[in-house]
């Protein structure tokens, strides 16, 4: 089980709910992914409006709803978008967003930081998203965010762990979960995420825009575990030589 | 801050009528695109490979944006205009009926709107400073932005310290077309009034986004000058503004000309084939920037074109002030070409597998 901040997961596969060609084949593909986190972008949604099309398909008792903050372009907005969510009922978690560049849509790790700590102090469950960089994911652990949520590539380009070695220190480093974030683009990405120890992927974009949604929310999810068995087992070490199945080290002589 | 500077119109032309087959499937290989390579698929020897460039626009639109249509629609606040284009049913020169919205009227206008569903409000209004200026935008935005997602506008020029006090106001971005980006051609366009300054509009979206907007809107008037140089200038303005403002995003627009009263004729016209490998050869250039598809276009076009590049729709539009509450066609800036209500284009969208996505902002994120 995995635990971020008191509360335990089952699964380890977090979704988003963007992109989707409509909120019922949305809400079938989260299904199908046994996810029990599922982040909403509060610029799409309206949490006063009971008729809001996203909230109307997802059963918060199923789904646990994380608001995020996507569209913010400092910390002001951001922390005024959390506030105003946990006011309008959306909880006191909040996945923390801050890209001021539209175009490639990659984290202001400067404002994040700002912002995390304003928002911990305030009593939020700070999730936030960050570029794979392991001095920031120390800085943000240290002002009390719950979990840290490095990038595996730009958001939605579906190219993988390009940040591996990154990601990896930051696995070694944190006291807190990390979330592999965005960029993941196939099953065999989040598995290998997992194999190396991330406590937890998320997934939108390669999900919503599959050709069956559904069934690739299906795939991710059998790669989740996969990789995550994988990395309790305990992996082999690659080597650059063969080495026999049976070793015979030769060395039985020595008493 | 270095000025935007456009090379010769005529050398632009020259570049694109020089690349041929190699060109083009270069370009089509490409992952990150030159100015020449968009050149090449802007020019006639791309015509051919139509096919390939609508599966690549196609693939990069819905890995970028997804399965999502954003909806918007228009709302028309003052015909009143002292500018003389001469292809605008709203020129000072047209004997057509103005009207100037009250306060009172433009709620009204928008209260239908949002009775219909639209969240994402598009203010426009001819150019008449003295019947339609800052301080009356401000208000209308005051007025409105707790009520709609977004607030955008088409209307004159402003100056930077304008744009940042309606930008304050809630306002979140402003839509500035350089109509032609031929400054010989502009000027025999644009004969009078303030408009008939190319640098002083070209420079606009810049003054719009230096002052805080978080979106900019640019785009030509197709069917003035040769749609494939005006098409290369566009990118060339927004690869510029990209540049020099990457914290505001940037949308173009394709309008061909309508009829409209004056009755302009179209100096090179622009066939929907035309239209569409503009659209495709932009959106290879630029995987991210939002690409609005307006009812100017008919609705067989804009139903065949659903994923395939442009990321927004415009909808149950009407270009005459108060037109919504009161239907009177005889004042409106253009004919459009889709008559579909917003409810009939949003079924279209969801038919075809997409999500019409009616709220995709917050007017939270710009409170005071």
């Amino acid at each position: 089980m995995l635990t971020i901040a008191g509360k335990t997961f089952s699964s380890r596969l977090f979704t988003g709910t963007g992109k989707f060609s409509s909120a019922n084949v949305m809400r079938q593909a989260l299904l199908a992914s046994e996810s029990e986190m599922v982040t909403v972008a509060l610029r799409r949604i309206d949490l006063n409006d009971p008729e809001d099309d996203i909230m109307q398909v997802l059963d918060r008792t199923k789904f646990f709803f994380l608001p995020n903050t996507a569209g913010a372009r400092n910390a002001n907005e951001a922390v005024r978008l959390a506030k105003l969510s946990r006011a309008s009922g959306g909880g006191n978690w909040v996945k923390l967003e801050v890209t001021p560049d539209p175009r490639t849509l990659l984290p202001d790790p400067v404002d994040t930081l700002l912002a995390a700590e304003e928002l911990v102090k305030d009593g939020f469950i700070v999730l936030p998203y960050i570029n794979a960089d392991p001095i920031l994911a120390l800085r943000l652990q240290d002002v009390g965010t719950a979990a840290v949520m490095p990038l595996a590539a730009p958001i939605g380009t579906n190219r993988g762990l390009i940040t591996r070695y990154q990601i990896e220190i930051i696995i070694t480093q944190a006291q807190v979960p990390v979330v592999v974030d965005a960029g993941l683009g196939a099953p065999s990405h989040a598995a290998l995420a997992m194999e190396m120890g991330a406590d937890a992927v998320l997934v939108n974009t390669a999900i919503a825009v599959a050709g069956d949604p559904v069934q690739m929310a299906n795939a991710f999810r059998l790669g989740v575990i996969a990789g995550r068995e994988a990395f309790l087992a305990g992996l082999g070490v690659a080597n650059d030589e063969a080495q026999a199945s049976s070793p015979q080290t030769g060395l039985d002589f020595i008493r | 801050m270095d000025a935007f500077l456009l090379p010769d119109f005529s050398k632009l032309t020259a570049l694109i009528s020089s690349r041929d087959k190699a060109d083009v499937l270069r370009a089509l290989r490409g992952e990150n695109l030159s100015t020449n390579d968009l050149a090449s698929l802007l020019s006639p020897a791309a015509e051919a490979y139509l096919p390939e460039m609508a599966a690549r626009s196609r693939s990069i639109t819905q890995q970028r944006f997804g399965r999502v249509i954003q909806i918007y629609a228009p709302l028309y606040l003052s015909s009143y205009c002292t500018n003389q284009c001469l292809y605008c049913g709203f020129s000072a020169e047209n004997k057509i009926h103005r009207r100037c919205l009250s306060l009172e009227e433009v709620e009204a206008e928008a209260d239908t709107l949002k009775k219909r569903g639209v969240s994402h409000l598009l203010l426009v209004s001819g150019e008449a400073p003295k019947m339609m200026g800052v301080d009356f935008i401000e208000q209308v935005a005051l007025r409105l932005k707790d009520r709609f997602a977004a607030l955008s506008i088409e209307i004159q020029p402003l100056t930077r310290p304008e744009y940042a006090r309606l930008f304050a106001a809630g306002i979140t971005s402003v839509a500035v077309y350089q109509e032609t980006y031929d400054p010989i051609l502009y000027k025999k366009m644009h004969p009078a009034g303030k408009k008939s300054d190319y640098t002083y509009r070209l420079e606009t979206p810049a003054r719009a986004a230096a002052a805080g907007m978080r979106e900019v809107g640019i785009g030509a008037l197709l069917g003035l000058g040769d749609w494939r140089t005006e098409g290369l200038a566009l990118a060339l303005h927004l690869a510029w503004l990209r540049k020099h403002f990457w914290r505001t995003g940037v949308t173009v627009s394709f309008p061909r000309i309508r009829p409209a009263e004056g009755g302009f004729q179209a100096l090179s016209p622009v066939s929907e084939r035309n239209l569409t490998q503009l659209i495709f050869a932009l959106r290879l250039f630029d995987h991210n920037v939002g690409l609005l598809l307006s009812t100017r276009e008919e609705a067989r076009y804009r139903n065949g074109m659903l994923g395939l590049g442009p990321t927004r729709y415009s909808a149950g539009s009407c270009t005459a002030p108060g037109g919504y509450a009161h239907e009177d066609a005889s004042a409106e800036q253009f004919a459009v070409d889709d008559h579909r209500s917003i409810a009939e284009v949003c079924l279209a969208i969801q038919n075809q597998g997409f999500d019409p996505v009616r709220k995709d902002w917050d007017s939270c994120f710009q409170k005071n």
